[in-house]
């Protein structure tokens, strides 16, 4: 955090605030919770929601959901990341393929993948594999796009030196590209996983039998509200745990 | 006219028209490879629709299935998204800038939400706001404002302090600084955020359309899976895709319209 070159007094202030914060949102959510002013059960109490957290980390139950979102986690972004560099490799290192490509790429990135939802259960089923799909789906055009730019901008002069000295392709990907691809390559597969996460969860929630999206959409049509905000601060911590893990690699990459 | 400038013109078409014309050709090349893998009965047109039957279904989806209305009602909701996002974003941003003990406490917590998949929290908002227009919208609003207000703050901390260097040799007051130097210098930087929300709040919205079933296009794509509409299925996905290469299309030339060389 940019907390560096500040005076002790300004850094007291933040640090005042940084913890003030979380301690009025939560005195505001138990207002709320306690004013009537929302239909009973809406908003259930923080004691709740905590009694219900705690429910859910100790059953068995969790565990499995959990275990079926990180495999299908692993599974769609390690095809992502494989098929996402070697297309960005392809596409990037022919200065008029990538501007072809380019726009095609883009727009999908910007897509919402949900919606490629069905496609993929028609082509998968429900099951977990249409999950990994949809999440492989997700994470491939960040990381694309990004070693496709990393590809363009490979210095020239590297390029003409591996030309010299006659490497052929595979040792030109090997000893020229990769290594100057490899901040790009990160750069990309932070951004990446986000989208697989996010494709994934979503992918759970519209339908599925299994993982902690499942899980938090069944908590609220059965209207087990407090389950379904633990389930939910679940989700967001590990998913802010991985991207927090993803952008501290990222960061010693760049730094390299 | 000198020799060198019909060469130059040619270069230039090339790589204007090149790409884009290549790209078309791409295109209509592998529409037509799925066309016969279809017709030969090579790819099962239970799960792959043929390329002319999605887009005959697409004059169908107008004309019977309301595609026209359900991209009104999304775009309806992605600009008023944008524009509360705005109102919240801009103000935020400027303030996060102007109050640095505030700026140092809650920047890192923004760009910390920007990364966060909250798209994820629609449940929370079907629960208190319900299934309406109100979820939706909300949606976009909090996905879109956080990239307005981050790229605000970094625009008015990026103005070139040369610039504030004149507005202070010619007297100005504070306001004047303002008005006739931080903002116009900002523009630029400040519309690639106010960019971004619009696009995170319009994939945001869409996606929950389809995941509830309800209000544009998304609910559009989740009807006709649900019908087992596998052309129309196709045709209101490949719309979609039509409508982000616009969006990002439109706002890349505003944006490059707005940031001089």
């Amino acid at each position: 955090m940019a907390q560096t070159g500040m005076n002790p007094r300004l850094r007291r202030q933040v640090l005042t605030l940084q913890v003030l914060t979380p301690v009025v949102l939560v005195i505001l959510w138990e207002l709320i919770a306690r004013s009537g002013l929302l239909y009973e059960g809406v908003v259930p109490t923080i004691l709740e929601v905590a009694s219900a957290f705690w429910n859910e980390v100790s059953s068995p139950e969790l565990y499995h959901h959990f275990g079926v979102t990180l495999m299908e986690l692993f599974g769609g972004f390690t095809i992502a990341t494989l098929i996402g560099v070697v297309t960005g490799i392809a596409l990037g290192s022919r200065p008029f393929v990538s501007s072809v490509a380019d726009p095609f790429l883009s727009s999908l990135a910007t897509t919402p993948k949900i919606i490629f939802l069905p496609v993929v259960m028609l082509i998968f089923g429900i099951g977990p594999e249409s999950k990994v799909a949809l999440g492989a789906l997700g994470g491939f055009f960040p990381i694309a796009l990004s070693t496709m730019s990393g590809t363009l901008n490979v210095r020239p002069v590297l390029v003409d030196v591996g030309k010299a000295l006659n490497l052929t392709r595979w040792q030109m990907l090997v000893k020229i590209y990769l290594p100057s691809l490899v901040g790009p390559i990160i750069r990309g597969m932070r951004l990446g996983l986000g989208v697989t996460i996010i494709a994934i969860l979503l992918g759970e929630i519209k339908l599925s039998n299994a993982g902690l999206g499942f899980l938090a959409i069944e908590y609220y049509n059965t209207f087990h509200i407090a389950s379904m905000y633990s389930i939910l601060i679940i989700i967001f911590l590990t998913a802010l745990s991985i991207n927090a893990v993803m952008s501290y690699i990222s960061q010693r990459f760049d730094r390299a | 006219m000198t020799h060198a400038e019909p060469h130059q013109k040619q270069r230039l078409a090339f790589v204007l028209w090149g790409p884009r014309t290549a790209g078309l050709l791409v295109l209509l090349f592998l529409g037509l490879i799925l066309e016969v893998l279809v017709a030969s009965g090579i790819a099962d047109p239970s799960i792959v629709a043929a390329p002319s039957e999605m887009l005959m279904s697409l004059e169908r989806l107008f004309t019977k299935d309301n595609l026209g209305a359900a991209f009104l009602i999304t775009l309806a909701q992605a600009l008023s998204a944008t524009l509360l996002a705005m109102l919240i974003g801009l103000p935020l941003g400027w303030t996060l800038f102007r109050y640095e003990v505030l700026g140092r406490a809650y920047r890192g917590w923004l760009a910390a939400m920007f990364a966060a998949p909250l798209v994820l929290l629609y449940p929370l908002f079907l629960v208190i706001i319900g299934r309406n227009y109100g979820t939706t919208i909300t949606m976009g609003v909090i996905t879109g404002s956080i990239p307005v207000a981050l790229y605000t703050c970094e625009a008015l901390h990026k103005v070139s302090p040369t610039l504030l260097k004149v507005g202070a040799a010619f007297n100005l007051t504070a306001k004047q600084t303002f008005t006739l130097i931080q903002v116009p210098a900002a523009v630029p930087d400040a519309f690639t955020g106010i960019r971004l929300g619009l696009i995170y709040a319009l994939v945001n919205i869409i996606g929950i359309e389809f995941l509830i079933d309800f209000g544009g296009l998304g609910r559009v794509v989740s009807t006709m899976f649900f019908r087992y509409d596998i052309p129309g299925m196709y045709a209101a996905i490949f719309f979609i895709i039509l409508i982000s290469l616009l969006f990002l299309t439109v706002l890349k030339k505003v944006e490059r319209w707005l940031r001089p060389v």
